[in-house]
């Protein structure tokens, strides 16, 4: 088993033919995922990389029933695409693009709730499991089949999270990149939860940086509804107030969302934090007794 | 991107808010005419800065002869005005509002943000105004309230009149203030911002609402359909260095430390300058070269990290995913070379063809150490840096 995605996964690609979707759909295809078709508006019955163009999106779930959608439009164009894909009727959408507005995402957020659609990201590197489907931007080769389900706002440090456990033998269930931006359409908890239900995790990392509180309201649910090993690593301890570091959703405002305040929230709910980036790996193994 | 207050109150009369009159002059000699202009005997001076607490810093006066005005202009305008919000070097003055007097009989606090955990609008109101809204919030957490707005909300007059009696306005007040509300919320969504207070909300000696500050700040992300508000952006306000790196779509925050660092991804940028830290040294900067590091963006990052006079070693640390370590180590070389870095580099590459980006690393002539670990990385850095 896994979360969100697997060898069941069938996938098109919203923004196909673009530069981005043309290569990270090559190696989604190479890695084995299985892309049934992908979604350009105006290059309908064409064929790229041997599989079928629609129009849009209702044009593909008529054609090759997708079950999954990935989305690499421009931001101006994301709102659209997100909701066009929820009304088409596609359950798990998955959105790279970064640079979204937020206001735009409270409208998507408010209406795929509505619609009952799982949205990842945007501002993310996708879901993998390994082994088996690729949607996303990360490296495959890195990842190995296994008992870690990981869950990040960030892509590196996901990158980073996923080399430590596959070197220490772990391999990873599924990993799951919610996104950087303030507004996600998935919640750690929303993982969280999946991670929990699902029998080949065995553990759970959980990536969190500075910025809003979705560390603290992930350290409440772990706590009551979490039973297996929760470990976390926090980002952006030496961040200063005031300044957004990169990522939209990655700034301390008003005092709120510091590295210090979550790591000591997740200590209090019994999760077990990594002081530093490099022992995530090895706190992993500490927790699991291996 | 942050405004002004002026051009915030410009966006407030837009939207039909009660703001005072006023002129803004860019040049000490208009200051008597902008005086004249708006009449009566008494004004205000304000020194226009994207930070708060002008007012204690003395960039904020009250005064009842033109003369005063010009004054005041010609002491701050092209000076820089420290407050307890901007750093030790301050802000440049570069325009002063002028503006009438109003005489106040309270001061309130009304301020909308778009709220993470709830995921709405959310209208802040207290009516304890003037102040800094943390310490109220802290210490009489009973005289904020906190009212969520839905998209096309149907409740708005209902929730105005909720934040109005926390604020407690008089009848007269709430009727001036649900449309107010109305026109806020407007502004917020038309022109998407993602902060907007004003502090104080005063009600005047004539007991009517009237808006004494404007701050907002505007989501960047949207400015792709805001080209008016675009045309607002005031480059001096920012650090100059981070100006730099957002004209070439790098990410890059200066701190105070003597290590530089360029990093692919957010995450792992402040993951490293955590690192960093955790190994005792003190990271330069935050820098995120975006996910393709090639050569051009590796250069231009070189040249913005450089630029810190404090910068004794920089440290690069990339997780190739997509894009080869191979091709990075190659673009490192170059654009050392380009931009002549004269300190020793310490480069950290992992994942595809790490080992190989490693081995073009060890040809180059000028001091670079190429250490797989980023804990080692970290360690050599911090050590160079003594």
């Amino acid at each position: 088993m896994s979360i969100l995605v697997s060898k069941d996964t069938r996938l098109i690609v919203q923004g196909f033919t673009g530069s981005q979707g043309t290569l990270h759909s090559e190696q989604s295809i190479q890695y084995g995922t299985n892309i049934v078709g992908g979604v350009t508006p105006g290059k309908g019955g064409q064929e790229h990389l041997n599989k079928p163009v629609f129009n849009s999106v209702e044009e593909a779930v008529v054609e090759v029933d997708p079950n999954a959608s990935i989305i690499f439009v421009p931001a101006k164009f994301c709102k659209d695409s997100i909701l066009e894909a929820a009304e088409a009727g596609i359950k798990l959408i998955v959105c790279i693009t970064e640079g979204i507005p937020t206001l735009d995402m409270l409208e998507v957020k408010n209406h795929i709730d509505n619609i009952g659609a799982r949205l990842i990201g945007p501002n993310c590197p996708g879901v993998i499991t390994p082994g088996e489907a690729k949607l996303g931007i990360m490296p495959g080769n890195i990842h190995k089949p296994g008992s870690i389900g990981i869950i990040s706002r960030s892509g590196t440090l996901t990158y980073e999270a996923v080399k430590q456990t596959t070197d220490l033998g772990f391999g990873q269930s599924s990993c799951v990149g919610i996104g950087g931006d303030p507004i996600p359409g998935s919640s750690f908890i929303d993982m969280l939860k999946l991670f929990e239900a699902d029998d080949q995790t065995e553990a759970i990392v959980m990536v969190g940086e500075i910025g809003g509180t979705a560390e603290e309201a992930a350290a409440e649910y772990i706590k009551n509804n979490i039973k297996k090993p929760v470990i976390s690593y926090i980002a952006g301890q030496t961040a200063p107030e005031g300044k957004r570091m990169g990522h939209a959703g990655a700034i301390i405002a008003g005092g709120k969302g510091t590295a210090k305040d979550k790591i000591e929230k997740l200590t209090k709910c019994g999760v077990h934090v990594a002081d530093n980036l490099v022992s995530i790996g090895s706190k992993v193994a500490e927790v699991l007794g291996r | 991107m942050n405004l002004h207050e002026y051009q915030g109150k410009l966006l407030f009369a837009e939207y039909d808010l009660p703001v005072s009159n006023g002129k803004i002059i860019f040049k000490a000699e208009d200051a008597i005419d902008a005086c004249n202009e708006i009449g009566g005997l008494k004004w205000v001076v304000k020194a226009q800065v994207h930070a708060g607490g002008r007012g204690k810093a003395g960039g904020v006066k009250l005064i009842d002869d033109p003369k005063e005005a010009v004054e005041f202009s010609k002491k701050w305008l092209g000076n820089r005005l420290v407050t307890y919000q901007t750093d030790k070097d301050g802000q440049v003055v570069n325009s002063i509002l002028i503006e009438e007097c109003t005489d106040i009989s309270s001061e309130l606090y009304l301020s909308a943000v778009i709220d993470r955990e709830s995921q709405k609008v959310v209208f802040i109101g207290s009516s304890e105004g003037g102040v800094n809204i943390e310490d109220v919030a802290k210490n009489s957490p009973e005289k904020i309230i906190y009212q969520g707005i839905e998209h096309k909300d149907l409740s708005l007059s209902i929730k105005a009149e909720n934040i109005a009696e926390v604020l407690k306005l008089n009848d007269d007040q709430t009727k001036q203030f649900i449309p107010m509300i109305d026109n806020l919320y407007r502004l917020f969504i038309e022109k998407d911002l993602s902060l907007l207070e004003i502090n104080p909300l005063v009600i005047n000696a004539n007991g009517d609402l009237h808006c004494l500050d404007a701050k907002i700040n505007i989501d960047s992300n949207a400015l792709f359909r805001q080209p008016e508000l675009l045309k607002m952006y005031d480059e001096t306000q920012e650090d100059p260095q981070e100006a730099e790196a957002a004209k070439n779509d790098l990410s890059y925050v200066s701190l105070e430390g003597n290590i530089g660092c360029m990093v692919n991804g957010a995450g792992l940028a402040m993951g490293t300058m955590d690192t960093i830290k955790f190994f005792g040294g003190n990271p330069a900067n935050f820098l995120d070269v975006g996910g393709t590091a090639t050569q051009e963006r590796v250069a231009k990052a070189f040249k913005i990290i450089l630029r810190d006079p404090d910068v004794k070693v920089v440290l690069v640390n990339i997780f190739g995913g997509i894009v080869r370590c191979d091709l990075i180590a190659e673009g490192v070389l170059a654009a050392i070379k380009e931009v002549d870095v004269t300190i020793p580099v310490v480069v950290r590459l992992e994942g595809n063809n790490a080992e190989l980006g490693a081995k073009i690393l060890s040809k180059a002539d000028i001091e670079i150490e190429s250490i797989n670990d980023l804990a080692d990385a970290a360690k050599k850095a911090v050590e160079l840096a003594e």
